[in-house]
């Protein structure tokens, strides 16, 4: 059975993913998106994995969703109140979440996954750390190049090219 | 502990809807970005609460890899609607038609 504390995140995930989808303002959105992911890491601390909620909180709270409110205050702010949308495209948008929701919630609900549980402890975080360097540690490489890559793409695709720069770096 | 696998599965898989819903609705650049980072959060507790049930510590170690992925996804993301921006001054996805055949 199910308690009144997951019961609430997850009412505060659900609900604040659709705010964040559905809200006029796009700013108010983004602090809506903060609540799905600040419930994603209650749900990690329920499942006993603090270290991964902690990474959550870090990465996701705190800096994806502060770099997001802050492109969106880089917008016009006629654009950020804008919403412009098919009714018919949302009525099939609506129909396929159902659809989605029903057939696969059917799938699971008739599957052996309802009878799992468990009653050993959870895993240490201890063997976590030590699979990120023994075996997993070209992963973790590859995971720093692409991180680290992705960061110059971005700037690089972001600068200006009105050559300002230039100009200035030739005086 | 009280709470069951299939519950953490359920609320996976309706913000995997809400996200595929909003993904197929929204024209908006910044709206499409935050279904798919609703999307990515559904895998990721996915990964996370199966890890709970084996145990098994490859779902966490795998959450964790995936986080610092859509961080990156997410920097370039942002990066190419301030690119979009300046170049139509729009966020709206129909707009944005250079890449169209």
């Amino acid at each position: 059975m199910v308690d009144t504390l997951f019961l609430g995140i997850a009412v505060l995930t659900i609900v604040s993913a659709i705010a964040a989808l559905e809200m006029r303002s796009l700013i108010y959105g983004g602090i809506a998106l903060m609540g799905t992911l600040g419930g994603i890491a209650g749900f990690f601390i329920l499942l006993d994995s603090p270290f991964v909620a902690l990474f959550q909180i870090a990465v996701y709270v705190g800096s994806i969703a502060v770099l997001i409110l802050f492109t969106i205050m880089l917008v016009k702010r006629e654009l950020i109140f804008q919403k412009k949308e098919d009714p018919k495209r949302r009525y099939a948008g609506i129909g396929l979440m159902l659809i989605i929701m029903i057939s696969l919630g059917a799938v699971i609900f008739n599957s052996g996954l309802s009878s799992i549980t468990t009653e050993e402890p959870s895993v240490d975080y201890r063997e976590i750390g030590e699979d990120f360097l023994t075996y997993y540690w070209p992963a973790l490489v590859v995971m720093a190049l692409v991180l680290s890559s992705s960061i110059t793409g971005a700037m690089i695709l972001a600068r200006r090219h009105d050559g300002v720069e230039d100009e200035q770096r030739t005086d | 502990m009280s709470n069951e696998l299939i519950d953490f599965v359920i609320v996976s898989v309706a913000l995997l809807a809400i996200g595929i819903y909003g993904l197929s609705v929204k024209r908006n650049f910044i709206r499409m970005l935050f279904a798919v980072e609703i999307i990515i959060n559904a895998a990721n507790l996915n990964l996370v609460a199966f890890a709970r049930f084996l145990p098994h510590s490859g779902g966490q170690t795998f959450a964790l890899f995936s986080i610092a992925i859509a961080a990156a996804e997410v920097a370039v993301g942002l990066a190419l609607i301030i690119v979009a921006y300046r170049m139509y001054k729009n966020i709206d996805v129909a707009n944005f038609r250079s890449l169209k055949g």
